[in-house]
C-alpha cells in the first residue's frame, strides 16, 4: 500500500515537471498566437497572455497582403511566392543529385571515399560566413548575383551533402543481395539505380523532402545576402517587416506575419513529425 | 574484370563533378576566404597581401574580446540547457506509455521553426512594454522591472534561453533513440533489486550513451558557432555590442563596414576555434569505429 502511494507520487512528480517544462515550450507559441488575433487597440489594452475578446483576422490579412517592408506594402505574400520559386527547384534538383552521388557511394566503399564523405559532411557544418565573399565574387562573375537562379544554385550546392549522406547511409543498410542478384541479371549500375533502387527510395526520400524543405524555407543569411531587393526570401522579408517602423506599432500584423512565415514547417512537423525526428537521429547521429 | 572496371569509371565519372562542385564551394571558397584575411581587402576583396595586419587588429580590439566571450558564455547556456533539460525530458519520455505522444510534439516542434522565427517570438515574450514586464506590472507588482533585452550584462543569457528553447528538441530525440537501444534485462533485474529509476538512469543507463552525449556536444557547439540569425532577430547584438557574437561580427565587416579582411580573420578565427575543439574528438571516435 505505501509503496503504491509512493510510486503514484513518483508519476505525479514526473508529470508536473513535465507539465512545467511544457509551458516553457508552450508560451511563445501560445503569446504570438493570441496577438494575431488581436485587434491592435485589444493588443495595447490587454494583457499578454489574455485570450482575444474578439477574434479577428484583419493582423492575417494585412500581414499576408498589406503589411510594409519600408515603403513596399504588399504584405508577405509575394515573399512566401519567391520562397516556392527557389525551394521546389533546388530541393528537386539536391535530392536528385544527392540519392545518385548516395547510391555510387554506397558502392565505393574505400578510405578515401570515406575522406571525401567526411570532408562533405564537416564542410557542411562550417559557419555560412567563411564562404560569403568568395561566395559573393563567383555569383557576380556568373551575373547571377541577386537573381532567383542564384539562390537556387546556392540551396542546391550546399543542400546536396547532406542529401548525399541520407541517401548514402540508407542505401548502405539495403539488403545487397537485391543489388548482387540484379548484377547477376547482368544489369548494369544505373539500371540497377533505376529499377531496383529508386522504387525501394520512398522513405528515405519523404526523410529529404522535410529536412531540405526545412533548410531551405528557414534560411537567413542567404536570403539575405543574395536575394533581391524586393524580392528577398521569406525569412528576411519578415524581419523587415517585423523592423519597419509605424507611429504605433503593429504587433498584431507582426504576429501574424510571424505565423505565416512559421506556418509550413510547423504544418508538416504536425503532419509529418515521425519522418521528421527519424532524419533528425540519422541525420546527426551517422554524421 | 574488365566489366568491373568499367563500371568503377563510369561511378567515378558520374559523381565527380557534383562532388568537386561541393568541395570546391566548401573548402575551396574557406581557402579562399582564409586567404583574404591576409590581404588588404576592404569594401572589395583584394589580392595584396598583408601579412598578419587584419590578426593583430582583432586581437587587439576590445570589441572583438567582448564578441567572441560571449560566444563561450552563450555556448556554455546553450550547452548546459539543451543537455540538462533535454535528458531529463527524454529520460521521463522513455519511461511513460506511447499516449505521451503530445508531449514529445510540444518539446520537438520548435525545432520544425526558424531561428529567425525563435528569435522574433522571445522578443515578443521578453519586450519590457508589451512582455513579461508588463504581465507582471499588471498584476499589481507596478515596480517590477525585468528589461533583459536592454541589459548590456544579461542580453546574451537572453539569446542562449530562446536558443535552449529551440534546439532540446535535437537532445531529446538524440538521447530518446539511444535510450531505446538500452538492454531490458537491465531493466528486470533493477525492478528486482528495487532500484530507483533514477539511479538508473543515472548509473546504468547514461554511462552507456556516452557517444549520444558526444554527438549531442559536437552538433551544439557547431549551432553555437553558426548563430547569427537568432541575434539578428533578437538583441541585433545589442545594447551597444554587448551582445554580439562572432558571426554578427563578421557579417558586419563584410557587408556593413566594408572591411572585408577583417571580417575573414573573425570568420577563420570562428572556425579554427571550433575545429580546435571538435577536429580531435572526430578523429578519435572514427579511429575507433575503425577497430
Amino acid at each position: 500500500m505505501k509503496s503504491r502511494r509512493q510510486y503514484s507520487l513518483r508519476s505525479a512528480l514526473v508529470h508536473g515537471l513535465l507539465f512545467v517544462l511544457a509551458l516553457y515550450f508552450l508560451v511563445p507559441l501560445y503569446v504570438m498566437v493570441v496577438a494575431s488575433f488581436k485587434s491592435l487597440d485589444e493588443i495595447i489594452h490587454s494583457s499578454i497572455i489574455a485570450l482575444p475578446i474578439v477574434w479577428t483576422t484583419a493582423g492575417w490579412e494585412k500581414a499576408w497582403s498589406s503589411a510594409c517592408t519600408g515603403l513596399v506594402c504588399t504584405g508577405i505574400k509575394p515573399y512566401f511566392f519567391e520562397t516556392m520559386a527557389i525551394l521546389f527547384p533546388a530541393m528537386s534538383a539536391a535530392i536528385v543529385i544527392g540519392a545518385l552521388n548516395g547510391y555510387l557511394m554506397s558502392f565505393w566503399r574505400s578510405r578515401s571515399a570515406d575522406i571525401l564523405f567526411g570532408a562533405l559532411i564537416i564542410g557542411s557544418f562550417i559557419p555560412l560566413q567563411l564562404f560569403l565573399i568568395p561566395l559573393a565574387v563567383t555569383m557576380q562573375k556568373l551575373g547571377i548575383f541577386g537573381s532567383t537562379f542564384g539562390l537556387i544554385l546556392i540551396h542546391t550546392v550546399y543542400g546536396v551533402p547532406l542529401t548525399t549522406m541520407l541517401y548514402r547511409n540508407f542505401y548502405v543498410s539495403l539488403p545487397s543481395e537485391l543489388v548482387k542478384a540484379a548484377i547477376v541479371d547482368g544489369a548494369g549500375v544505373f539500371k540497377i539505380f533505376r529499377s531496383v533502387i529508386v522504387p525501394m527510395s520512398a522513405p528515405i526520400t519523404i526523410v529529404a523532402v522535410i529536412l531540405v524543405f526545412g533548410g531551405i524555407y528557414n534560411d537567413y543569411i542567404f536570403a539575405l545576402t543574395f536575394g533581391e531587393t524586393g524580392k528577398r526570401p521569406i525569412m528576411a522579408a519578415v524581419l523587415n517587416i517585423i523592423s519597419t517602423q509605424y507611429a504605433v506599432a503593429e504587433h498584431n500584423v507582426n504576429m501574424a506575419a510571424v505565423m505565416i512565415s512559421a506556418l509550413p514547417t510547423l504544418l508538416i512537423f504536425l503532419v509529418a513529425g515521425k519522418f521528421f525526428v527519424m532524419g533528425l537521429a540519422q541525420g546527426s547521429v551517422k554524421g | 574484370m574488365k566489366g568491373h572496371f568499367q563500371q568503377k569509371l563510369l561511378i567515378a565519372a558520374a559523381l565527380t563533378p557534383t562532388v568537386l562542385v561541393a568541395v570546391y564551394f566548401i573548402w575551396g571558397f574557406g581557402a579562399a576566404t582564409a586567404y583574404l584575411s591576409f590581404t588588404d581587402s576592404g569594401f572589395l576583396p583584394s589580392k595584396k597581401l598583408i601579412g598578419l595586419f587584419h590578426y593583430q587588429k582583432l586581437f587587439s580590439s576590445a570589441r572583438w574580446w567582448n564578441t567572441y566571450g560571449n560566444m563561450f558564455i552563450y555556448g556554455g547556456v546553450y550547452l548546459l540547457g539543451c543537455l540538462s533539460i533535454g535528458i531529463v525530458i527524454a529520460a521521463m519520455l522513455d519511461r511513460l506509455p506511447k499516449s505521451a505522444i503530445i508531449y514529445r510534439t510540444i518539446y520537438l516542434y520548435p525545432l520544425a521553426l526558424s531561428l529567425v522565427i525563435t528569435g522574433l517570438a522571445w522578443q515578443w515574450v521578453l519586450s519590457p512594454t508589451t512582455g513579461l514586464q508588463h504581465l507582471i506590472r499588471e498584476l499589481g507588482f507596478e515596480s517590477f522591472s525585468f528589461n533583459i533585452l536592454g541589459s548590456s550584462e544579461y542580453a546574451i543569457y537572453a539569446l542562449g534561453g530562446a536558443a535552449i528553447w529551440h534546439s532540446t528538441g535535437l537532445v531529446i530525440v538524440l538521447f530518446l533513440s539511444g535510450m531505446k537501444g538500452i538492454d531490458v534485462d537491465l531493466w528486470r533485474s533493477a525492478q528486482i533489486d528495487r532500484i530507483p529509476t533514477w539511479r538508473v538512469y543515472a548509473s546504468i543507463v547514461l554511462p552507456q550513451l556516452r557517444s549520444t552525449l558526444m554527438t549531442a556536444i559536437v552538433l551544439l557547439a557547431f549551432n553555437v558557432v553558426r548563430s547569427f540569425d537568432i541575434v539578428v532577430a533578437l538583441t541585433k547584438g545589442g545594447p551597444g555590442n554587448a551582445s554580439e557574437l562572432p558571426a554578427l561580427y563578421a557579417y558586419e565587416f563584410y557587408f556593413v563596414r566594408g572591411k572585408i579582411g577583417q571580417g575573414s580573420a573573425a570568420a577563420v578565427v570562428m572556425v579554427v576555434s571550433i575545429m580546435a575543439i571538435v577536429l580531435p574528438y572526430l578523429i578519435y571516435e572514427l579511429r575507433k569505429r575503425k577497430q
